[in-house]
């Protein structure tokens, strides 16, 4: 097996020890010992209420922790689990490790789970985040219920959510996502997931490893790879995602993370995205969606005047990636004030999709075309914020839908752009 | 005495003619080198004008800012200065080629210096062109990053990194084509330190309270600005 190469002669060793498996859980560490122990606990007890009568193991795929995570992982017994739960398990819950590298690379970590539930003929595999201190042991069910009993290839979730968290998400992702592959994924990118052995050992397959990036964005790209090859999917309404506090400078990254990733795959998908007209519902277990309203202070005008700063300075780099009327037009709403402002539906769809063509057709440095979106990015989420400050749930979502369905509406604008393949 | 002279006359005739008899086979080779030279530098001109199309150069070069550079300076396209330049090279080799053909003894020297001349001058074009594509690459790098962190005057940081790595790309060129390299040496010396003082002049004018925003926000805690929630991108 050509997968087997990577893995180190002890985490096989291990592996051989643990033999054939139903239930796979791969946790991805770094540094995560302030977390990971209540969050192994809730696994544990998730699989003792869940799959009691099943084979299951743990994997722990470390980054390089230097907080001793790894040690914590395999360490927590479930014999700490059964007494407080009043569960018993009928079969031994493995729990192994192994360090990938000295430092954390997403897509490694991914490769090490999807290569051990390979090796392992696991049935279910759900991948779980280290920093999801909301964590429930129904959330293991909910991941993994469809796969073991329903035959579905890929699990995703959805949260609850405040109204202004993960606007890239919902002005970017899922409208995309939906209207360029035709499938409503509301969390295209998101840490846990459930996934069958069978769409696990296809994805490993892939020529996706080595691109130089260290797998930053893989679970789009798995996501995405599921919609293309038609697997089936559905989505489980998992509960309250945590609110992590991320700072203004995490928006390049989390660019390159979905943005950089989705446009990549755009080009692979090409022959599959290029033929797809409308989008449809996934199955979904529990709500699609639901929204936190509370008041949050966010500094609205820092965002505005940010994007006002990126299109004055970053001409020159935009000449070489919009159109000249695109251009011209952000130019114009550029130097409104907080209350004139408004960066349409219309106009933030036609910057994407000139951003896609141009990332496609490589006309400057591919990261650089990542880069530069931020600040419109940023002037796209103020004008999000100002619309919504006021808004009930209900007329959030409608303003989603209708972005959303703005991008299905373009998607012929960017079929002229995009280039045929030479 | 008279018949000394027509003697003379005729003898100087008469080596003028075989000197001219003599020269005139290798004015032939010349002029047959030039015309050869010509028609192969013209079909190198075209080979290459297709191989440069194919691989886009005047893409790289539009990256490089090298087409901006020629526009401004009303210069054809970056393809075909480099085709034009070719052919002139090639061209400009056989009519030396046929110069020293020729037999002119001081000429000889020349043309082998010439010859020698070459290579460093296409490895200072190398130099220059792979120079100004990694100023344009890091220039822009440096504005996107700066734009993205909301460092006060990007362009200006954008312009500093652009100048540095040009003056450093041409005193290596200059270098490399051995063309007044005490002068080029100083001057780039001179160029390089003034930048170096501007930019800390201007720092430690200009960033002072970037400095303290900095310093305060790595090291007094709980001053978290505006108290204001920061939104998760994803």
């Amino acid at each position: 097996m050509a997968e087997e190469s990577f893995l180190t002669d002890d985490f096989l060793r291990q592996l051989i020890n643990v033999g054939e498996v139903d239930i796979l859980v791969g946790l991805p560490t770094h540094n995560n010992a302030k977390t990971i122990g209540p969050i192994v606990h809730t696994i544990q007890s998730g699989i003792l209420r869940g799959f009691p009568r099943e084979r299951a193991v743990i994997i722990n795929a470390d980054g390089g922790s230097r907080d001793g995570t790894p040690e914590l992982v395999t360490g927590i017994s479930i014999d700490d689990v059964r007494p407080a739960s009043n569960l018993q398990a009928l079969r031994t819950l493995h729990s192994i490790s192994t360090k990938y590298a000295s430092s954390p690379a997403s897509g490694v970590a991914l490769r090490t789970t999807l290569a051990a539930a390979e090796l392992l003929r696991a049935k279910a595999c759900v991948v779980m985040s280290p920093e999801s201190v909301s964590i429930e042991p129904e959330w293991l069910s909910k991941l993994l219920r469809p796969i073991y009993d329903d035959g579905f290839d890929l699990v995703i979730p959805t949260y609850r959510r405040h109204k202004f968290e993960g606007l890239l998400i919902t002005n970017l992702l899922y409208p995309m996502t939906r209207a360029l592959y035709g499938l409503r994924i509301r969390e295209a990118y998101s840490p846990e997931f459930g996934f069958s052995g069978r769409f696990g050992s296809q994805f490993l397959g892939q020529n996706v490893w080595n691109d130089g990036t260290d797998g930053a964005g893989v679970e789009l790209r798995f996501t995405l790879a599921a919609i293309a090859r038609r697997y089936l999917i559905c989505q489980s309404f998992l509960g309250e995602k945590d609110r992590i506090e991320h700072s203004g400078a995490d928006l390049v990254p989390a660019l390159r993370q979905t943005v950089g990733t989705m446009f990549s795959a755009l080009e692979t998908d090409f022959p599959v995205w290029s033929a797809v007209a409308g989008s449809q519902s996934p199955p979904t277990n529990g709500a699609d969606h639901e929204m936190l309203l509370e008041p949050l202070r966010i500094n609205r005008k820092r965002l505005r005047e940010m994007f006002s700063t990126g299109v004055a300075e970053l001409q020159s780099v935009f000449q070489s990636i919009l159109s000249p009327s695109t251009l011209a037009e952000l130019q114009r709403i550029a130097p409104l004030g907080d209350e004139e402002f408004h960066y349409p539906a219309e106009l933030w769809v036609r910057t994407v999709y000139e951003f896609a063509a141009s990332y496609q057709k490589s006309v400057i440095s591919r990261d650089h075309i990542v880069q530069a979106l931020a600040p419109l990015f940023r002037g796209r989420a103020f004008t999000f914020l100002m619309d919504n400050r006021n808004a009930s749930a209900d007329e959030v979502e409608n303003n989603i839908e209708a972005l959303c369905l703005e991008f299905e509406r373009l998607k012929p604008y960017l079929l002229q752009l995009w280039k045929p393949r030479e | 005495m008279r018949e000394m002279i027509i003697s003379e006359l005729s003898q100087a005739l008469h080596e003028i003619a075989r000197d001219f008899a003599h020269f005139l086979p290798r004015l032939i080779v010349m002029l047959i080198l030039a015309l050869a030279g010509w028609a192969i530098a013209y079909v190198v001109k075209a080979v290459l004008r297709s191989i440069l199309r194919l691989i886009k150069f005047d893409k790289l070069s539009e990256n490089a800012g090298a087409s901006q550079l020629l526009a401004k300076a009303a210069l054809p396209s970056a393809t075909e200065m480099l085709s034009r330049f070719v052919f002139w090279v090639t061209w400009l080799g056989f009519i030396l080629l046929g110069v020293r053909a020729l037999g002119i003894l001081g000429l000889q020297e020349q043309v082998a210096r010439f010859f020698l001349f070459l290579p460093r001058l296409f490895v200072a074009m190398f130099i220059l062109f792979f120079g100004l594509l990694a100023a344009s690459f890091f220039s822009r790098a440096a504005l996107l990053a700066a734009v993205n962190a909301n460092v006060p005057s990007p362009r200006v940081l954008s312009l500093a990194v652009r100048t540095i790595i040009i003056v450093f790309v041409l005193s290596i060129v200059f270098e490399e084509l051995g063309l007044a390299e005490q002068t080029m040496l100083v001057a780039f010396g001179i160029a390089f330190g003034a930048l170096m003082l501007g930019l800390a002049i201007a720092f430690g004018m200009g960033g002072r309270d970037l400095a303290k925003r900095f310093l305060e926000k790595k090291f007094v805690r709980g001053k978290k600005e505006e108290n204001e929630d920061e939104l998760s991108p994803l």
